[in-house]
């Protein structure tokens, strides 16, 4: 083989395998990627865990029925509910929610509560300013709990959607905390 | 070790014998017929679990194996085929003929060739070694989603991780091997748009092994930092998500399918212009809808989620996206039937493999569009209807190309006619089998028969008897096939001419029969051009 | 040789007619008892009967060629190898024909994706391996166990009806009303699919997926996990009950005085 050819044969595979490397780095870059995108259109339902700020006016020409659905998650002995299972909420209207969690076991042990919001065309417009699930939460052996939420939903949200699902996973986290 | 300067003459011998031979060699032709060997044997490996798959599914309730094995064994079936069978299997394919077919002395990087086969039985070792270790090999499908596959896998898990990373490796090497011999290596006369087709399906399924392999890689990596290190990649509890592992897995996954269809697209567009004596119909388009099919695969990747609650505009464009690729695919069985027309045909063992090619991998593609149609596909998705689909491409489409290939090239590489009467048997009796074998998958799925399980209701015995039967028939013609490349390789039948078939065009007729050891060390005199 | 290939030739009729017979029978895909079942359903017959249709067409030139245009008959090969109308023709008419069934397939999923104004609303939860039914309005929930059992399986004695299909409680829900499904998983990813109402949803764990149907007829539906969660993936059925609305109300209050007696 001439030298010329093994030269070039070398460079084009330098440039194959930096291209290989280059699609290795992709498919890592896909997971802040996927979340971004994922917050601009809400397609996995997990919302921001942005902070926000208050809004300024109600719009009380229509609401929107929010329902809110809670799972633990494995076999963690707490218990984990809302009293209000469904509320109607006006676009703009701060609306505090109560959930109730219980630590059966006789060890103190922390719970990651983890939300999604469905349809995912709703996600991004639903603001929580004050969320349990922004933070591990501790329990103490056989000690009980009382969290909240207060969120509104910003007036942008498109007219077609009239129904909001707010679910809440509870993770067992004791491990993590300890760590 | 020989080099390209050929101190030898043409056609000259390997410099080792023996095991140190087939060790050390770094020409196309031996670590080709490596590759054949070595994914021949995957293929009856592979065979041997689909088998066990079938005596289990005879009947409903369990009788051979426990469930948890019966799913490391559709596991394992699933991924010997692909990645120890059919993608080598084109890979030795390639090693053999693309420099043939070009007029290139060997590959661009030999030592690299060398490496990128023995790589395989390392790998394919490392992953069959997991059936044995504790709690069992890989039993999450070979689709490995999480969190099956991180959370609650078995402990080998992380050596099937390993095998995946070396097995790609060994992938995207080949590739790069590839890629650069058909730009730099050609015939000087020879332009890209010369090529055979199967030099151009490769072309195109190199660059996209280079494309999703290393998003495999990476995927798998994350995999092993959820388990081992602490990450969440997949995980919600620590705000991961499982269903990014499927975005990850399939946006390989998708293109990957096509990888193991495309050169069997070029086979088969080798073949029938030779045993219809006749030019490759719109050979211009043909090449077209391959670039268009390659494009396309990248974009459709999610249509293997539809029930994963996808966002309505997401489920609309990868729906219509997948029904576009019906669209260059159409023009390839067209144009393979229009080259058939009005040919003068004769019916040897490549030409029927071929044909039947055409008639079947049709059928699975016309499956593959009532998928795409989302509001179906809820009926459709995770049933046996999918298995259906995807057997028909894969077994009578990219195998039976590889059984025309094989008997195509056998006299060119062994300098002996194969047994045609035996190779015919092989071809009926496999072409009926097959149908029994999957056809009635089809409708196990319409019926309610979901995928991946041991055991199933009452209702469904009378077809998975049939499936069943048809499958034992299927494997035990394999070994048909099987005798008649070792009576090849052996020497046995008539001496093959160079031509070797009447209606043969291309530059790997020229060389003698059986190809020299080293070929083309001049470029060839004269190359066809289109 | 003839009656090699003229073999291959029966062969394709004997599975068309096969194919055929089987269709009028019990295994192709249901009509089922929702509306989006039904829709299922005819966009799934339209898109065979295309298929079909073009298959006809193209095997047909093909048999024809194998027949006609043999060497061994004395054909000799013409010598045409491109034509540029015939090819535009070929790709334009696929092309239109994948829009016009676009056009039912997108419909029906449009109408498949509005979960909302529901009447009942479940929450299900997917299990290793069985399902959790919680009636979100109702203050009623359970656990839907398998009841066949390893005696069955291990063939110690005779299979029962329903073998792998049947549960210890229904999931029973009332005829003619929006029936609204929200899925999650309590450990790996299942799949929640009942045949006949045309409903399948990945269960996700951690993650919240949806759901709807209409139920227009009383009857026992019965369904299976659709996405491999490990040994007993095969082991997990699903049994819809759909009643009349009284029938429903009475079940409700009998089953939810049997968890709160007083």
């Amino acid at each position: 083989m001439l030298n010329a050819t093994k030269k070039s044969n070398v460079r084009l595979a330098a440039i194959l395998l930096t291209t290989a490397f280059g699609m290795l780095l992709f498919a890592f870059a896909m997971v802040p990627l996927y979340d971004a995108f994922c917050e601009m259109t809400g397609i996995n339902n997990k919302g921001g865990r942005v902070r926000v700020e208050m809004p300024t006016e109600v719009d009380t020409s229509r609401s929107i029925k929010v329902k809110f659905i809670t799972h633990v998650h494995g076999d963690m002995p707490w218990e984990f509910y809302t009293a209000e299972n469904t509320l109607e909420v006006h676009p703009g209207e701060v609306k505090k929610v109560l959930f109730y969690t219980k630590n059966n076991a006789a060890s103190d042990m922390s719970g990651q509560f983890v939300a999604t919001i469905s349809p995912g065309q709703g996600t991004r417009y639903v603001k929580k300013t004050e969320c349990f699930s922004f933070n591990r939460q501790f329990i103490d052996g056989l000690d009980e709990k009382e969290m909240s939420v207060v969120f509104f939903i910003d007036k942008d949200i498109p007219d077609d959607v009239e129904e909001l699902i707010l679910f809440y996973t509870l993770f067992d986290d004791t491990l993590g905390a300890k760590t | 070790m020989n080099d390209g300067q050929n101190s030898h003459a043409e056609g000259a011998h390997p410099s080792r014998t023996g095991i140190l031979r087939w060790i050390t060699t770094t020409n196309h032709k031996d670590i080709g017929t490596m590759y054949l060997v070595f994914s021949f044997i995957m293929l009856f490996v592979g065979g041997a679990f689909a088998m066990v798959i079938r005596a289990e599914l005879f009947q409903p309730g369990m009788q051979i194996v426990q469930a948890e094995t019966f799913n490391m064994l559709t596991t394992m079936h699933g991924l010997i085929m692909i990645f120890g069978f059919i993608m080598p299997v084109f890979v030795g394919l390639a090693n053999w003929m693309i420099p043939l077919m070009i007029g290139a002395p060997d590959m661009a990087l030999p030592r690299i060739n060398n490496w990128s086969f023995w790589l395989l039985p390392v790998a394919g070792t490392i992953l069959l070694s997991t059936m044995f270790m504790q709690g069992g090999g890989p039993n999450f499908g070979w689709t490995f989603y999480a969190p099956l596959s991180t959370t609650f896998a078995p402990q080998s898990t992380d050596y099937f991780i390993f095998a995946v990373h070396l097995l790609g490796i060994s992938s995207i090497m080949g590739a790069i091997n590839v890629i650069v011999t058909i730009f730099n290596m050609r015939a000087p006369q020879m332009r890209l748009i010369d090529m055979p087709i199967f030099v151009w399906t490769w072309l195109i399924t190199a660059f996209l092994i280079i494309a999703v392999m290393p998003v495999l890689a990476g995927t798998v990596t994350m995999m092993l930092t959820d388990r081992n290190f602490g990450t969440s990649f997949f995980n919600a509890a620590g705000g991961g998500d499982p269903v990014l592992f499927q975005h990850l897995f399939w946006f390989f996954g998708h293109p990957e399918v096509y990888i193991v269809i495309l050169p069997a697209f070029g086979i088969v567009s080798e073949v029938i212009p030779t045993f219809a004596r006749k030019k490759l119909f719109g050979r211009t388009s043909m090449i077209y809808a391959l670039a268009s099919i390659a494009f396309l695969s990248f974009i459709v990747w999610a249509h293997h989620m539809f029930m994963t609650g996808l966002p309505l505009a997401a489920s609309m464009f990868f729906m219509y996206a997948t029904m576009l690729i019906a669209v260059p695919t159409g023009v390839k069985v067209f144009n393979w039937v229009a080259t058939v027309f009005k040919g003068s045909l004769t019916f040897e063992a490549p030409m029927l493999f071929s044909l039947a090619f055409v008639v079947l991998f049709t059928i699975g593609g016309f499956t593959g569009l009532m998928l795409a149609l989302i509001p179906a596909d809820v009926q459709y998705h995770d049933t046996y209807f999918v298995v259906g689909h995807f057997h028909y491409v894969l077994v009578p489409g990219s195998l039976f190309a590889v059984f025309a290939a094989m008997y195509y090239w056998l006299p060119k590489w062994t300098g002996h006619m194969y047994n045609e009467t035996l190779a015919k048997f092989h071809f009926w009796i496999s072409a009926v089998a097959v149908n029994l074998t999957f056809f009635p998958m089809h409708f196990l799925g319409l019926a309610g028969m979901p995928r991946r399980i041991p055991d199933y209701a009452l209702q469904f015995t009378d077809f998975n008897q049939i499936i069943s039967v048809g499958a034992f028939v299927f494997g035990a013609a394999q070994l048909i096939f099987l005798y008649i490349v070792i009576q090849a390789m052996r020497g046995k039948g008539p001496k093959a001419t160079d031509r070797v078939w009447e209606g043969s065009h291309g530059l790997e007729w020229t060389v003698p029969s059986p190809a020299p050891y080293h070929t083309f060390g001049e470029p060839p005199a004269h190359v066809e051009r289109h | 040789m003839l009656g090699l290939k003229n073999l291959r030739l029966l062969l394709s009729a004997g599975l068309a007619t096969f194919g055929s017979a089987a269709f009028a029978s019990s295994y192709n895909m249901p009509v089922g008892v929702t509306p989006l079942s039904a829709s299922m359903h005819s966009l799934h017959m339209t898109m065979f009967w295309v298929c079909v249709g073009i298959g006809i067409v193209v095997f047909g030139v093909m048999t024809y060629a194998i027949i006609k245009h043999r060497k061994s008959k004395g054909h000799v090969a013409a010598n045409f190898h491109e034509n540029t109308h015939v090819e535009i023709i070929w790709t334009v008419i696929p092309f239109i024909i994948l829009i016009a069934m676009a056009i039912p397939a997108t419909k029906t999923l449009i109408e498949m994706d509005n979960t909302e104004a529901a009447d009942v609303t479940i929450k299900v939860t997917g299990y290793r391996w069985y399902w959790h039914y919680d009636y979100l309005d109702e203050e009623l929930n359970f656990f839907s166990h398998p009841t066949t059992t390893q005696e069955e399986i291990r063939n110690l004695v005779a299979k029962r009806e329903h073998y792998n299909l049947s549960v210890d409680q229904h999931l029973v829900l009332p005829i003619n009303k929006k029936i609204r499904f929200a899925f999650t998983s309590n450990d790996v990813i299942h799949s929640w699919w009942v045949h006949e109402l045309g409903v399948k949803k990945d269960t996700v764990p951690g993650f919240i997926t949806e759901s709807w149907a209409i139920i227009t007829k009383p009857g026992i539906y019965r369904g299976q996990c659709a996405e491999l969660c490990g040994a007993g993936h095969a082991y997990m059925p699903i049994v819809v009950e759909a009643k009349t609305q009284e029938d429903y109300d009475a079940w409700l209050s009998e089953m939810k005085a049997q968890k709160n007696p007083s």
